[in-house]
């Protein structure tokens, strides 16, 4: 097999630049959905009946449709609506909105893993119902749930490759650009799914990091 | 043996003469019109130059230029149906009289046959609202335009792009063209047989011509060595266009005059 590899050196920066917005989109992605999740899940859990069906009704519009439609629907179909967005700010919307609504699940399920007694016990030392959440629930329930949620952020790390259909100039935009000038589709190819995999394992490094400094106080516990 | 080969070049011999006077007579306006049928071949698959309709009749450009030249000359049309590899070999085998085919004239081409001059315009540009000022490629400056990544239109607006355009380069070309009637982009590069597409569609936002990024006009292919015809035919298309029937032609099937600069 012959790799001609050196066609590439020209277009370093340019995989760089993708490789940057990538991890740039994903990380305000992976903020503002996670705000969205646990926001989410809360709801799902409301007394509230109307809050209970609208959380559930995001959840399953999110989840039982594909990413690129979502993403479609926002920059082709908003304008329609009135509402313009950059590529840029599409994107972010999208990959947000879709975090959001798996992150709801997933945080839910950390939520229904908490016993009843540790609502008991922030109610009995007098706090609210939105102070217990906030300080007694939610770090533990994401704890539980922590595995799973890390796998969704490198689903949106990667998903966020379907980007590029909206001319957001991310790393897979990066390489088909590359491909359409220098026919090079085997070696570009290989230099896209190389950065991805190294961001995808960057990544996987640094939410177990994030995790264990989150959760050190289950580490003194034990 | 002997005998035999001398029998056949002097049969040989004896027609020659005849061949060449054949060729020195060959006359096919002459034909055309003793006959009272020109015989064009249009394609068939390539709207909107040439198409099969839903009442099974072939319609497009050149099929209605196709019609002009024949009523012009006063004869019935005959349409052959082709496709792009075999309309040259029907007209070298004289099957047809004309090709009407959105023929791209190249080097090649010209060795076997010759050329009208341009009867329909074929071109790259770029396509955008009225209200959006863009006569040349320096207006592209500060503006969106969308291109298909990696077509002709993005090769060749790259190299002459002003640096502050901002070139967005999509997918497909239905998305290219999904961003432009969304408004996610101001202007759209492409070619002026797409932008029909889209006009006959009656968008939301109509793609008018704003300047040509690479253009490569249609002829109409005759047989070498037919100066009637070809004279007889050049004058019918520069009559078209000045007396507007060309233009009504190109503004049905392309929603846009015969521009200015289409060599004549």
């Amino acid at each position: 097999m012959n790799l001609a590899l050196s066609d590439l050196t020209d277009h370093g920066g340019l995989f760089l630049n993708g490789a940057a917005l990538t991890l740039a989109l994903t990380a305000f992605a992976i903020l503002a959905g996670m705000l969205l999740g646990v926001l989410g899940a809360a709801g799902r859990r409301s007394s509230l009946a109307p809050v209970r069906w609208v959380c559930g009704a995001y959840v399953e519009l999110i989840r039982n449709t594909p990413f690129i439609v979502q993403l479609f629907f926002i920059f082709f179909g908003l304008p329609k609506l009135g509402v313009k967005l950059s590529s840029v700010e599409a994107a972010f919307l999208a990959l947000s909105i879709n975090l959001g609504g798996y992150a709801t699940e997933i945080i839910r399920a950390g939520l229904d893993a908490i016993g009843k007694g540790s609502w008991e016990a922030g109610f009995s030392l007098g706090l609210s119902r939105w102070q217990t959440f906030r300080l007694v629930i939610l770090v533990p329930a994401l704890q539980k749930v922590w595995p799973a949620l890390t796998s969704q952020f490198i689903i949106i790390l990667l998903g966020s490759s379907v980007v590029s259909q909206i001319a957001v100039e991310d790393l897979t935009y990066v390489g088909s650009y590359i491909q359409s000038r220098n026919f090079r589709a085997f070696e570009t190819t290989l230099v896209v799914a190389g950065l991805y995999l190294c961001l995808a394992i960057g990544a996987q490094q640094l939410f177990k990091r994030i995790g264990r400094r989150l959760f050190a106080y289950a580490e003194m516990a034990r | 043996m002997h005998i035999l080969k001398k029998m056949v070049l002097a049969s040989v011999a004896a027609l020659l003469p005849f061949t060449a006077s054949i060729s020195a007579q060959a006359d096919a306006l002459g034909e055309i019109l003793q006959a009272k049928v020109l015989k064009v071949a249009v394609p068939q698959d390539f709207p909107p130059f040439g198409s099969v309709g839903t009442d099974m009749q072939p319609r497009g450009y050149d099929i209605d230029a196709a019609a002009l030249i024949a009523k012009e000359l006063g004869v019935k049309l005959e349409l052959v149906p082709v496709s792009s590899a075999n309309r040259l070999p029907y007209l070298q085998t004289k099957k047809v009289d004309l090709v009407i085919s959105s023929l791209g004239k190249n080097p090649d081409r010209e060795k076997q046959i010759d050329f009208t001059v341009a009867y329909a315009p074929f071109y790259s540009g770029v396509f955008g609202a009225a209200s959006v000022k863009v006569a040349a490629v320096g207006d592209l400056s500060k503006k969106t335009v969308g291109v298909t990544r990696g077509a002709l239109e993005d090769l060749e607006l790259s190299k002459i792009v002003p640096a502050d355009a901002d070139v967005r380069r999509f997918e497909d070309n239905n998305t290219t063209i999904a961003a432009f009637l969304s408004g996610q982009v101001q202007l759209i590069a492409t070619g002026n047989v797409v932008a029909a597409a889209i006009l006959e569609k009656n968008p939301p936002i109509r793609p008018e011509p704003k300047f040509v990024i690479k253009d490569s006009p249609c002829y109409i292919g005759l047989n070498k060595d037919e100066p009637a015809l070809l004279a007889k035919v050049n004058g019918i298309i520069a009559k078209a266009r000045k007396d507007g029937s060309l233009d009504a032609i190109s503004k049905k099937w392309l929603g846009a005059p015969i521009p200015a600069d289409l060599p004549g």
